[in-house]
């Protein structure tokens, strides 16, 4: 029993500790990411949530403590984790000077993908049409769209998403939940942060680390 | 799901990519080239039309404004793309950073440098460059230019984090360019006199190798510092 969980464990955080501008953000945090986890990150503005997202992806370093993938340091099997890793951080990636077409398919390649279908993936995030638009010119949820499309064609195990649903409609907001709860039954586990309440993805199958706001 | 691209395909790809920007963004390419020419056009009007006192300083007019139009231009070399969250999806991206450092530098000598090595011979025509020179003054900018991009490009991922990094980056990169100035300039200077100039131009290949093979560790290293 023991045996199985642990294999199934994606991802562990160990005793982080986040320090910015002289403030503590959070210590000794420790939590376990299981495969078919959708955990959500909240806390006030300014608790850390992107700052622990960050670290988790192996952007920050902790000021302790820290995260493994797969029971390896992630500094350490950087290569092997960036394969299973998709990071949407709230600056979307997308270049204002390219069309939503050449973004997505440059956003694919540099991931690894060869074979895919840009149009087909632009429609499932309705953005049909809009193809040959410039970035620049789409609107800030279909801006965040031309970035999400990439969920749409991944085997990365990891999603970790930073507010995933900014300026994303009603409809579009469904259409994501499905899509995470579909790839949380597939095998991998999504980490996100939102103040927005989530409509299908209800709080038995959501799992939520709180951050507080310190003053210290 | 078929994953994994070989190291040739993400090189071009990004390659491709940073020169679809630049060509939709026009004055990014200009803006270095303008510099370039305009400071050496002013030079002329400023100490005098005297072909003796200019051919004597043509090495060192040229290759100081090329030095500093590849400074001015540096400064965009992962700017915009910090700012927009790409370069955080590169560094997470599976591909080694080392590959994708080397293809963004490459655009931006294609860009800059090639640019300014295409219009020197006109400017050098200007300034009266001794006509044994010529060869060499080519030669120099063609392997000079990419060491300015790459050690440029070491300075750029350190203070790209920085709201202000234009002075620092000026400061820090200067003294490690100041090598490929005086060994271009004494290799034109040479030429001039019908020396052999061979021994500048090799030290100046050295310096390119050992930056291509070093530089992109550097960079990517800095990359890493900057936006964590």
């Amino acid at each position: 029993m023991t045996k199985s969980t642990q294999s199934k464990t994606l991802l562990s955080a160990n005793e982080l500790t986040c320090i910015r501008e002289e403030r503590i953000l959070f210590d000794g945090l420790s939590f376990n990411i299981n495969a078919g986890d959708i955990v959500q990150i909240e806390g006030p503005n300014g608790a850390g949530k992107t700052s622990l997202l960050r670290i988790i992806a192996g952007l920050s370093r902790p000021y302790a403590g820290e995260v493994k993938y797969a029971g390896e340091d992630i500094t350490r099997c950087r290569d092997e984790f960036n394969h299973d890793l998709l990071y949407l951080g709230h600056l979307a990636g997308v270049k204002s000077e390219l069309t939503a077409e050449e973004n997505l398919n440059f956003n694919l390649r540099i991931s690894g993908y060869d074979n895919f279908d840009t149009t087909a993936l632009l429609a499932k995030v309705n953005l049909a049409g809009f193809e040959e638009a410039l970035a620049g010119h789409l609107s800030a949820g279909q801006h965040r769209r031309t970035a999400l499309a990439r969920l749409q064609h991944s085997n990365c195990k990891i999603w970790i998403l930073d507010e995933p649903f900014t300026a994303i409609d009603k409809k579009g907001v469904e259409a994501l939940e499905q899509l995470f709860i579909l790839h949380a039954k597939s095998g991998g586990c999504v980490i996100l942060t939102t103040h927005q309440d989530m409509s299908i993805i209800s709080d038995d199958i959501l799992r939520k680390i709180t951050l507080d706001y310190r003053f210290v | 799901m078929k994953r994994g691209i070989s190291y040739t395909k993400a090189f071009t790809t990004l390659l491709q990519r940073d020169l679809r920007i630049a060509i939709r963004h026009r004055g990014d390419i200009f803006n270095p080239l303008l510099f370039f020419i305009l400071v050496v056009t002013l030079f002329p009007l400023g100490i005098g039309p005297e072909p003796q006192v200019l051919t004597r300083v043509a090495p060192g007019i040229i290759w100081v404004a090329a030095l500093l139009a590849s400074m001015l231009s540096l400064e965009r070399l992962f700017k915009a793309d910090y700012n927009d969250g790409s370069l955080e999806q590169m560094l997470l991206s599976p591909q080694p950073l080392v590959i994708l450092v080397l293809a963004k530098v490459f655009a931006h000598w294609i860009l800059t440098g090639v640019p300014l090595i295409l219009v020197a011979p006109l400017l050098a025509v200007l300034l009266h460059l001794d006509s044994n020179s010529y060869v060499a003054l080519m030669a120099t900018l063609a392997l000079g230019t990419p060491v300015l991009s790459l050690l440029g490009a070491i300075g750029v991922a350190l203070t790209v984090g920085l709201r202000k990094g234009g002075v620092l980056l000026s400061l820090l990169i200067l003294p490690l360019y100041i090598p490929v100035l005086i060994f271009a300039t004494s290799a034109i200077d040479s030429a001039s006199i019908n020396l052999p100039y061979s021994g500048q131009l090799a030290i100046i290949g050295a310096m390119l190798i050992g930056s291509l093979i070093m530089a992109p560790f550097a960079i990517g290293a800095s990359l890493r510092v900057s936006t964590n």
